[in-house]
């Protein structure tokens, strides 16, 4: 430190792999690091993860593979709303992020020899998958949750568990300073002093009521951050997983492997048919996606299997059940031994949860909400090869100076589509790189963490205690309850912000939102008292909500196109019709201009800030760094991909003759 | 597990639940009946949801709302373990229809014994924790720098290892260890908060360190860098609250919802420190 000879303090909110990532690294460098977070660091959401972490690896580079590779599939797989820089950064730390983790213990799947085994993930060639099990988050998040405990046995790291952020401290120059935060169980509110403040809070599934993720991802902090200035990106982009069972208290995920194997997707055409399954005769049911897309049947792409899923309950009516959405996946025509040779461990979910064996009845099953691209927004300084600047202050600070945002919280490494098993590998490595960035934001500083004035620390303080004790006492005679008014707006959300967007339909949630945050602001808690008191934690989180659900609301319906996980049937621009060679290949040359008029004016990223005024987020465009690679179309299962793919490479190779800039792979693969 | 047949599915109108509550630390626990709604495909989680949001008993009078962890709600995070009808579990995976095919009339839900109450189902498992550190449970490495990738591991090995690593410290192999007795400490008027956690560190430390850490103790000592830790790791096993203290009940892999083989651990550490005794005797 500058000032005075005390280490370095860092705040870290957030103990899933990034937070832990984070801290792990930081102690490292020479830092005493506060962690605060919701749940005890090894109870975090990364923990659910299943898949496995990407990275090149000594097998595919003999097959051709290479770092940019794994960087081109990243940024075509978010359909080219990332900036490049962080994510070139990510592809070539990742075979590092792997080594390391496996020095921690990791108990990655083995070859015979002894290597680490890989296997292929959706949007890749290669086998660049590492994976434990079906528990990959679970082990990476336990390796890291170890050396942190290890670094706190040696007194570098205090952990604050169960503990709620509620919001940063902010000097007069607007400089993060620290945080506030409440002991959920004394219900305490204290300041934390900091030379810089990490937030690693992960996504914000909670705002759809339930989703994948687990009870702590309200988004509540990164909204917190919103809130005091911070700005935040790409909300619209929320990724939502074709087939999730749904339970009375959470979806939980099932595997697209159930398609794989044979599982027919239907409803019964009666709506609301009361006859079980079994007793629906053939005629009488409906396989909506054999009948609609005869070519794939069950197998469509995933992104059409979520929208036609979506489309028969929602806009059809053609739910199985009248209060709750969900369609039959039916294995019951394949036999036991070969469902449980072939799918055996995610059946034993399903019947685990629902009490149900789908080896006997089909399974009920709805897409689900399950990952958050967009996030805080967080610069970054590119490097002269393209990549990120190491140890440069600036790398993932946000708009608020001293105050960083790592992982699922903040907007990088995504774009507007996750490429499977990338969102591990995005939360070690961000944790890891941004250490000394932070160590040398900090060095540079003339005051520190002991500088913070007492008064700044007692009026956040006393900021925090007033909203607290205003929701405790201040509302008599509301009858507003929070738990319902979060099932409203779960359900709002869910109906007009998940698969298939409508304008009309998102300026009348933008509308209700608009109320039920008002209603949110004036609720009624049951329990008053002082001593854990979870009615009031949970009444914060929710109407902390509201302004990422606007933010998310209005940069949808700012958003007229087909983008990713963005999906506006309006926009949605039309296979090629013509057989006719001459005039297919017109058509071709035209939806190739259209494609490249339309990424002129939405290939940005969306970023939202806070007008603490109208209660609103105001929303502007961010040009996309393509530096690396120019976007091109993702044409997957379009009619006539192939005349465009041509027109385009053709085109493609013009540019780059002309420009003679060379810079790697230009035009499509 | 075998799954219910539909055809056998109760399905009341509506669900009595018995909440063992506490109001804080120290408190005098009592017992407090809810009236639900019945819901098909309902599990502990969602009964609880229910209750926080109606907010009222059986009777209708108004109540708080009753008090408990959870997280993932997939039985991996570890957070929603209770007793359930007598038998601790994780909650998110305990089904209603299951749990009133065994008791009809109503669903029992009490916080575990073994560790200080918070409130209502609630507990406080930080010593599940300190007990890791104990046995050191990590691998010591030189640095999270870039240096190249680990020891190469047999697929016998990680084979073996990977259930011990799928340890969730949910707390139900101490519940339902007669060996593992609950600590409660009260801070004194006078005492410090450091000098009371100093205090709870304390008596932590010399109580039986659970099944769990002897089995994260294996793990580490199973692999090439974490054995360098090796006699650390059977020292602390070998001392007060070590595996002495084990009476082998075998109740704890019993109840284990990971189905980790704790007693298979504690054998091993048994040899291990056994092994390590000799020669630190020879060694002398």
């Amino acid at each position: 430190m500058a000032q005075s000879n005390s280490p370095t303090r860092v705040v870290v909110v957030g103990g899933g792999l990034a937070g832990l990532a984070s801290t792990m690294k930081l102690t490292e460098l020479g830092a005493q690091v506060d962690l605060i977070s919701l749940t005890p660091v090894k109870r975090s959401h990364s923990v659910c993860a299943q898949g496995g972490i990407n990275s090149c690896n000594d097998a595919t580079r003999q097959l051709g593979d290479d770092e940019w590779k794994h960087f081109d599939d990243t940024v075509y797989g978010g359909d080219f709303l990332n900036h490049q820089p962080p994510v070139k950064e990510m592809a070539y730390w990742a075979p590092k992020v792997i080594e390391l983790m496996d020095r921690l213990g990791v108990p990655f799947n083995r070859t015979g020899e002894g290597f680490i085994d890989r296997r292929r993930f959706g949007g890749t060639l290669y086998k660049r998958t590492a994976f434990a099990g079906a528990t990959t988050g679970q082990q990476l998040l336990y390796a890291l949750d170890e050396q942190v405990r290890r670094q706190e046995a040696e007194g570098n790291v205090t952990k604050y568990e169960f503990w709620d952020f509620l919001g940063p401290i902010q000097d007069e120059t607007g400089r993060c300073r620290g945080v506030v935060a409440q002991d959920m169980v004394s219900m305490k509110i204290k300041a934390f002093p900091a030379d810089a403040v990490v937030v690693a809070t992960g996504g914000c599934g909670l705002i759809y009521g339930r989703s994948t993720m687990s009870v702590f991802c309200t988004g509540s902090a990164a909204s917190r951050c919103f809130q005091a200035g911070a700005n935040y990106a790409n909300a619209e982009f929320i990724q939502v997983h074709p087939t999730a069972i749904p339970g009375a208290d959470k979806l939980r995920l099932m595997s697209e492997s159930a398609r794989g194997e044979g599982g027919r997707v239907w409803v019964p055409r009666t709506p609301h048919d009361p006859r079980e399954p079994r007793a629906i005769p053939e005629a009488d049911r409906y396989y909506f996606l054999e009948e609609r897309y005869p070519e794939y049947g069950n197998l469509v792409p995933r992104d059409i299997a979520t929208r036609e899923i979506f489309d028969i309950c929602v806009n059809e009516g053609l739910s199985v059940e009248e209060d709750r959405m969900c369609v039959y996946l039916d294995l019951t025509h394949i036999s036991r031994a070969e469902l449980d040779r072939k799918l055996g461990g995610i059946l034993e979910i399903y019947e685990k949860f629902q009490g149900v064996d789908p080896r006997d009845e089909p399974m009920k099953i709805f897409p689900a909400v399950h990952y958050s691209m967009g996030g805080l927004w967080a610069d970054y300084v590119k490097s002269a090869d393209g990549g990120l600047e190491a140890g440069a202050p600036r790398n993932h600070m946000t708009t608020i100076e001293g105050l960083y945002a790592i992982g699922e919280c903040d907007y990088h490494y995504h774009g507007a589509n996750r490429l499977g098993a990338n969102s591990l590998l995005s939360c070690i490595f961000t944790g890891l790189f941004t250490g000394s960035s932070i160590m040398n934001y900090s060095a540079a500083q003339s005051s520190g963490a002991s500088d913070v004035p007492q008064s700044l620390l007692d009026s956040s303080v006393k900021a925090q205690q007033d909203r607290h004790d205003h929701l405790l006492n201040g509302n008599a005679g509301s009858d507003e309850n929070p738990y319902l008014i979060h099932q409203e707006l779960g359900d709002l959300m869910t109906r007009v912000a998940t698969v298939v967007r409508r304008n009309d339909q998102l300026a009348e949630a933008i509308k209700k939102v608009d109320e039920l945050h008002e209603r949110a602001m004036k609720v009624s808690l049951a329990d008053s008292g002082s001593w854990t008191n979870q009615n009031v934690i949970f009444a914060k989180a929710l109407q902390d909500m509201f302004p990422l659900a606007k933010a998310l609301l209005k940069g949808a319906l700012q958003r007229d196109e087909c983008r990713g996980a963005h999906y506006k049937p309006d926009f949605k621009k039309p296979s090629l019709t013509s057989e006719d060679p001459v005039e297919r290949r017109r058509q071709a040359e035209a939806w190739c201009d259209e494609f490249e008029a339309n990424n002129e004016k939405y290939l940005k990223s969306t970023v939202a800030t806070w007008n603490a005024s109208t209660n609103q987020p105001e929303l502007t465009y961010e040009e996309v760094d393509t530096s690396s690679i120019p976007p091109r179309p993702r044409l997957y299962g379009l009619v006539g991909a192939e005349a465009i793919e041509e027109v385009w490479n053709e085109r493609a190779a013009k540019k780059a003759a002309e420009s003679q800039s060379g810079s790697g792979l230009v035009g499509a693969k | 597990m075998i799954a219910l047949d539909p055809s056998t599915k109760k399905r009341p109108e509506f669900i009595n639940v018995r909440v063992r509550r506490q109001d804080a630390p120290g408190k005098q626990p009592y017992w407090e009946l809810h009236k639900i709604k019945y819901e098909p495909e309902m599990n502990v989680i969602s009964v609880l949801q229910r209750i926080a949001a109606q907010a009222t008993n059986r009777d209708g009078k108004k109540v708080t709302p009753v008090a408990w962890d959870c997280g993932c709600l997939e039985e991996v995070c570890g957070s929603c373990t209770m007793v359930i009808n007598g038998r601790v579990r994780q909650s998110c995976s305990a089904l209603v229809d299951r749990l009133l095919e065994d008791n009809s009339d109503e669903i029992v839900l009490e916080p575990m014994s073994k560790f200080p109450v918070v409130r209502d189902l609630v507990v406080d498992r930080e010593r599940l924790f300190q007990g890791l550190k104990r046995v050191k449970a990590w691998v010591p490495v030189d640095s999270y720098f870039n240096m190249g990738p680990g020891e190469r591991i047999l697929r016998d090995d990680q084979e073996r290892n990977y259930p011990l690593s799928q340890c969730m410290s949910c707390g139900c192999c101490v519940e339902a260890c007669p060996q593992y007795n609950k600590i409660e400490l009260t801070q004194k008027s006078d005492e410090s908060d450091e000098a009371f956690e100093a205090r709870k560190q304390e008596a932590y430390a010399e109580a039986f360190v659970g099944p769990h850490a002897i089995s994260q103790a294996m793990l580490f000592n199973n692999h090439p860098t974490g054995k360098a830790l090796a006699g650390e790791r059977l020292d602390a096993l070998s001392g007060p609250g070590g595996l002495a203290a084990c009476g082998n009940a075998q109740n704890c892999v019993a109840v284990c919802p990971k189905e980790i083989p704790l007693t298979t651990s504690i054998a091993r550490a048994g040899r291990a420190t056994t092994l390590h005794a000799i020669k630190k005797w020879f060694d002398k």
